[in-house]
């Protein structure tokens, strides 16, 4: 096998992250201590350009498999990996307003080689590279969260991560030997050929090992329980960074192995995935309304919405073929949405969470008066978390209901519905506190950085751009899920 | 020669045990020997099917070096939370690390 400049253009944004790791590293040990603080505006003005460079390597239509195999450079991949790299470019600019973060540049180097795991999984088309590609993700994530190994809530948050995510990925694992074993190959495609079509015991068994490994990466009940403990705990910024760009990730695995390793097994994962979904919507959504610290109840609120966007994946199941590819497109659409919406949200609770030191309700109470711009921003993000127009969310969730529907799911469709309007109050009982409440010290101004400053402006614009003008970017999630049909 | 379902069945047995070790257990280092366990056995189940069913493609072994490979990492960054958690809390048990709850 001779090596061309062409083999390398589909992981090319895979290398530009690699090489921006290292370029962070060497600026770390070469620039004094006050100044590494800058090396977020490297981290964000990297992943900028690496997204334009990027572009010069967009694939074409159809799927190619690349690299012997191991990876699928189509515009599935190319769409999951733009994505990633735009999260890993804001949660830099969201941990530059974090002294301790920033210290070192080691925060931004773990997070660039936890994207480039990402974006391999995003691609993987084999097991091996599967594996490799969850666990490239995974391990400097268990770091990340424990990063204030000073700070007892960060530290036990990363302990809790690593136990639950070493745990799932064995028994994930377990489900791979066993897809080995049967098909005798490692290659996904090879391996949904050598299934027969028939289902088998062992063949479910292995669908539910491998599903346990994927829930966790998406937290979708019943493998939520470390999402709250681990958003609470870890840096605010990680926990945004884990709560949308690690949960697409794992979206986007999920709707590759199931399309195709199990096309013939739809009858078996529909329903357990139609389950899934309905227990997480409305698991995460009820116990949110208790929640009393506003990371836990975004935690929650996020397992929430990864169980809107298993409905997507369950209409992909729908023997009508258009109906299966409105899934896939209302999926993406509802990722590029839901990543935007949740980073401003993460994204406000660090900055605001940084200055009041507190994550609590009653820390926001009149917050609207001490920084009416930040309050603003929220209310954007919120309401588009809630799924109100004319913002993301909600654009998001009616191609998401739209997909249930036309796959012959109405139930499903009502069932997210009235999660919507469960969900819809507690977001606004936080904006009646920001916005209603009188504050105990009403004059403090709150100062934001430039750097919070630019990143929300950045995801604010984007909510409304993505509400208002949704053509392009259902266009582009239907390129994207046209690729893998 | 032994037949391939041995392979499989103290792989399952072996995985069974690692996986009651990881939900029974308190300590956290026992928990980490639990999940090597399970990894394990994925690994006896990988060499056990290449030899069997595939033995002409590499896959299976560069798949189990994988595994191995991976959970060496897994272990040094889990040791090394555990000696963070260690040293503020006096304990590894995962009982007792509990400040945040429901």
């Amino acid at each position: 096998m001779t090596l061309t400049a062409s083999m390398f253009l589909p992981i090319l944004p895979e290398i530009l992250l690699l090489l921006l790791a290292e370029l962070v590293l060497v600026l770390d040990v070469s620039l004094p201590k006050a100044q590494r603080r800058n090396l977020g505006w490297v981290t964000a003005a990297g992943a900028g350009l690496i997204i334009l460079i990027s572009l010069a390597a967009m694939p074409g239509p159809g799927s190619s498999p690349e690299w012997g195999g191991m990876i699928r450079h189509d515009w599935m991949s190319f769409t999951f990996k733009m994505l990633f790299i735009f999260g890993a470019g804001i949660t830099a600019l969201f941990a530059m307003d974090y002294k301790r973060l920033v210290e070192r540049g080691d925060f931004f180097a773990l997070l660039l080689i936890s994207t480039v795991g990402m974006a391999f999984m995003a691609s993987a088309a084999d097991l091996i590279m599967l594996y490799l590609a969850i666990e490239t993700t995974s391990i400097p994530l268990y770091v990340l969260a424990g990063f204030f190994t000073d700070d007892k809530k960060s530290s036990e948050a990363g302990f809790k991560y690593l136990l639950f995510g070493a745990m799932t990925s064995a028994i994930m694992l377990y489900g791979f030997s066993l897809l080995y074993g049967f098909s005798g190959t490692t290659d996904l495609a090879m391996i949904a050929q050598s299934l027969t079509a028939e289902m088998s015991v062992p063949m479910i068994g292995s669908l539910l090992l491998v599903l346990v490994g994927f829930g966790f990466k998406v937290s979708a009940v019943p493998f939520h329980f470390w999402a709250p403990d681990v958003y609470e705990g870890s840096p605010t910024p990680v926990a945004g960074f884990l709560s949308t760009a690690s949960k697409a990730a794992g979206f986007a695995v999920l709707v590759r192995f199931m399309l195709t390793v199990f096309p013939q097994m739809t009858e078996a994962w529909a329903p357990i995935l139609a389950s899934l979904a309905v227990a997480t919507m409305t698991l995460g959504n009820l116990v949110a309304l208790a929640q009393k610290n506003i990371k836990r109840l975004l935690a929650y609120s996020s397992i929430a919405h990864a169980g809107y966007v298993l409905i997507g994946v369950v209409a992909m199941a729908s023997p009508d073929p258009e109906a299966a590819q409105l899934g896939v497109t209302s999926t993406i659409f509802y990722l590029v949405a839901y990543l935007v919406t949740n980073l401003a949200a993460f994204g406000i609770i660090a900055a605001f969470g940084r200055q009041a030191g507190s994550d609590d309700y009653t820390a926001y109470y009149g917050m609207s008066r001490r920084s009416p711009y930040l309050a603003l921003a929220m209310m954007v993000a919120f309401l588009s978390l809630a799924g109100m127009p004319p913002f993301g969310g909600f654009v998001g969730k009616v191609f998401l209901f739209a997909a249930a529907i036309k796959a012959n799911l109405i139930w499903l469709a009502v069932v997210g519905v009235l999660n919507s309007i469960v969900g819809l109050y507690y977001y606004l009982t936080i904006l009646k506190y920001v916005f209603l409440y009188p504050s105990a010290n009403p004059e403090e101004p709150l100062p934001i950085n430039a750097s919070n400053r630019l990143a929300l402006i950045v995801l604010t614009v984007g909510i409304v751009v993505i509400g208002v003008i949704f053509g392009p970017w259902f266009g582009l999630a239907a390129t994207a899920a046209a690729a893998i049909f | 020669m032994i037949p391939l379902s041995w392979y499989l069945i103290f792989a399952a047995a072996l995985f069974s045990i690692g996986l009651f070790g990881v939900l029974a257990r308190k300590n956290a280092i026992v928990i980490l020997m639990g999940i090597e366990l399970m990894l394990n056995a994925v690994n006896v189940n990988l060499v056990a099917f290449w030899r069997y069913r595939a033995p002409e493609m590499i896959a299976g072994q560069a798949f189990a070096i994988m595994v191995f490979a991976v959970a060496a990492a897994e272990v040094a960054v889990g040791l090394a939370l555990f000696i963070s958690i260690y040293r503020r809390r006096n304990t590894v048990a995962a009982d007792e690390i509990d400040l945040m709850k429901w």
